[in-house]
């Protein structure tokens, strides 16, 4: 199996995060955790986003929406049927894990599938028409996602199980960040690049430019309904409003801040403005306004005229000196 | 037959609206390739103007044409005052850069607009005071008209055929087609380019002013993020009849205007807001320069 050779760090950084799940809800306040759950949650859907709009160059502003299929789908199923369901004879954690786990993939699926329906009509459409159309789309998911009565409308569904722990959460985002990470080493991934740099070179040299263009869009779908899944099955409750265009926005920002096409900036910028938004709290609380989204636009704006390529650019940790000497100071 | 015709002049009434803000969205783009995400929010920016202009002035208790007026003309100068610094300080230090780049920033000025808006006016909606009288409503036929439509369309097919007018017979509207051309050849020509993008801005924004007041006397509550969804909309008009195309502009706005009147009439108006990009979505993939766009091939 030459696809797994190393892959063994990922396994021993899946049993360390395991033990280390075990530990940290026993010594963290719960409201620190839950910061560190979100925080989770968005390293998964910024480096899914930044696989689209950073890596293959594809701007798209629908990513709420895919979140949201994910999230409903992985609700729904367990809540309809498997929430009561246990293995007889063994711990209730192993039957929450392996329901979740499923839901995870469902989930998953199900906006991988809505990402290949979304994806392949609007893939042909360039740069500006490209980001109107995911934006019309995610909006047409959420009033849709509104008008269904099973799944309660614009009342939102409470009460799903929360499943979601701290192994799960950064399990998952290491799976994502390791899985894009890999793809984007192969001759795959070299293609997306060559999207990215200059579709029509990349068509003249015989890359299936619309192809790989979609290939990139239903991945990030798939790991953006598995986050939504995540969110949901930790939230215990789910709102249409909750994945509009704001939220879509907040992912966005979260690529662009971190710098279009390096991974290690979206997850530095998925935990900043995690952090960032939450130590908002006190402000808000103390002037009762919202300096949120006005403090992130002109972030934004800021960003774009002094700095535009983001905190990193397109380097990867990996890509500076000093992580290179340190590993080697390493041995390794 | 008389309901269909009712929701016929409703959706023109709605299309006419769409139209003024749809104008901004083409003119900029057709002289920048440049969708301006911020334009919606100068339209919600200029019923707050009207709003504000009316409550200082108490104009509400002299309601009439006279108050209209000098609500409207105050929204609009205002909106160009707004749309002239976006351009100068968010815009132009960029017109070089990628536009991916560009986009982000309009994404950014315009949710800063929202927001911002937000904190300074507060995000509970206001009532917008009725400036006019609506007056006995006029029935042709069946169908019933009142003063307030009369008025919409009015001042919009007005402000339409004066924005004809400088586009196509004056010397700056000259200007501007010559800029949408090419900046490098109108700058060759002796056209300051600076100046004639601004003055683009300052107009697309006067007018999204307008509509602003125009919409508030019809749908009288207003916040913030008023201009989110009917911005959007109008954008979308723009592309359906051909984003850069003026007249495309308006006969998108019509079509959008119309399709959103019988959906409400005879669909649900919940979905009204999938609506639009719905349509959106099929007009780019059959059509994707819209009604009166030219197809322009990507040379290498």
């Amino acid at each position: 199996m030459s696809v797994l050779k190393g892959l063994w760090p990922l396994g021993a950084g899946l049993v360390f995060l395991g033990l280390l799940g075990q530990i940290i809800p026993q010594v963290m306040n719960p409201y620190y955790f839950s910061i560190l759950i979100y925080a989770g949650i968005n390293i998964t859907l910024a480096s899914s986003l930044n696989l689209v709009n950073g890596l293959t160059g594809q701007f798209s502003m629908g990513h709420a929406g895919f979140m949201a299929v994910g999230g409903y789908v992985a609700a729904f199923m367990n809540m309809s049927l498997f929430m009561d369901v246990h293995f007889a004879g063994m711990p209730n954690y192993v039957s929450e894990g392996f329901f979740l786990f499923l839901s995870l993939i469902v989930g998953g699926t199900a906006a991988a599938i809505l990402g290949y329906v979304v994806g392949l009509p609007s893939l042909r459409l360039k740069g500006d028409y490209l980001a109107i159309v995911t934006l019309g789309f995610g909006e047409i998911i959420r009033v849709l996602i509104l008008n269904m009565d099973f799944i309660g409308g614009a009342r939102g569904i409470p009460g799903i199980p929360q499943w979601t722990n701290f192994f799960w959460v950064y399990g998952v985002a290491l799976v994502c960040i390791v899985s894009i990470n890999r793809l984007m080493d192969s001759s795959h991934g070299r293609a997306l690049l060559a999207v990215r740099e200059d579709e029509i070179a990349a068509e003249a040299t015989g890359v299936n430019t619309t192809k790989y263009k979609v290939i990139a869009f239903v991945i990030g779908a798939f790991w953006a309904g598995v986050a939504g899944a995540l969110f949901a099955h930790f939230l215990t409750y789910l709102n249409p409003s909750t994945f509009d265009f704001n939220r879509s926005f907040e992912i966005i920002i979260m690529v662009v801040l971190g710098g279009m096409g390096s991974m290690t900036g979206a997850v530095f910028a998925a935990i900043f403005l995690t952090v960032l938004r939450e130590s908002l709290r006190p402000l808000q609380e103390l002037t009762q306004l919202d300096f949120r989204m006005v403090i992130y636009s002109l972030m934004l704006i800021i960003l774009m005229l002094t700095r535009p390529n983001g905190f990193f650019g397109t380097k990867e940790l990996t890509d500076f000196g000093w992580f290179k000497r340190f590993k080697k100071k390493l041995g390794a | 037959m008389t309901e269909f015709i009712q929701h016929l002049v409703n959706g023109l009434g709605l299309g006419s609206m769409y139209a003024l803000i749809a104008l901004g969205y083409t003119m900029v783009f057709g002289i920048l390739q440049l969708i301006n995400f911020a334009h919606s929010d100068v339209y919600m920016l200029g019923a707050f103007f009207g709003y504000y202009v009316s409550k200082f002035f108490n104009l509400s208790l002299h309601p009439g044409y006279g108050s209209l007026s000098a609500a409207l003309l105050c929204s609009m100068v205002g909106c160009a005052i707004v749309g002239f610094f976006i351009e100068r300080f968010a815009y132009r230090p960029l017109r070089k850069s990628p536009r991916i780049n560009v986009l982000i920033t309009a994404v950014g000025v315009s949710l800063f607009l929202e927001f911002g808006g937000q904190l300074l006016f507060g995000a509970d909606p206001k009532y917008f005071a009725p400036l006019l009288e609506p007056g006995e409503p006029i029935f042709i036929g069946g169908v019933q008209l009142n003063r307030i439509q009369l008025i919409v369309l009015g001042v919009s097919l007005a402000l339409m055929l004066g924005l004809q007018f400088i586009i196509f017979k004056t010397k700056i509207g000259r200007a501007m087609r010559a800029v949408s051309f090419s900046h490098t050849n109108a700058a060759l020509m002796g056209i300051p380019v600076d100046f004639v993008i601004s003055f683009t801005f300052m107009l697309g924004s006067a007018l999204a002013g307008a509509a602003g007041i125009l919409v508030a006397l019809t749908y009288p509550k207003i916040d913030p993020l008023m201009g989110m969804m009917f911005g959007l909309k109008a954008f979308v008009a723009a592309v359906v009849g051909g984003i850069g195309n003026v007249t495309g502009a308006v006969i998108g706005a019509l079509i959008m205007g119309v399709a959103e009147s019988m959906v409400i009439g005879y669909l649900a108006s919940t979905y009204r807001d999938a609506l639009a990009f719905a349509i959106l979505i099929i007009i780019l993939l059959f059509r994707p320069a819209g009604i009166l766009g030219k197809n322009v091939k990507e040379k290498v």
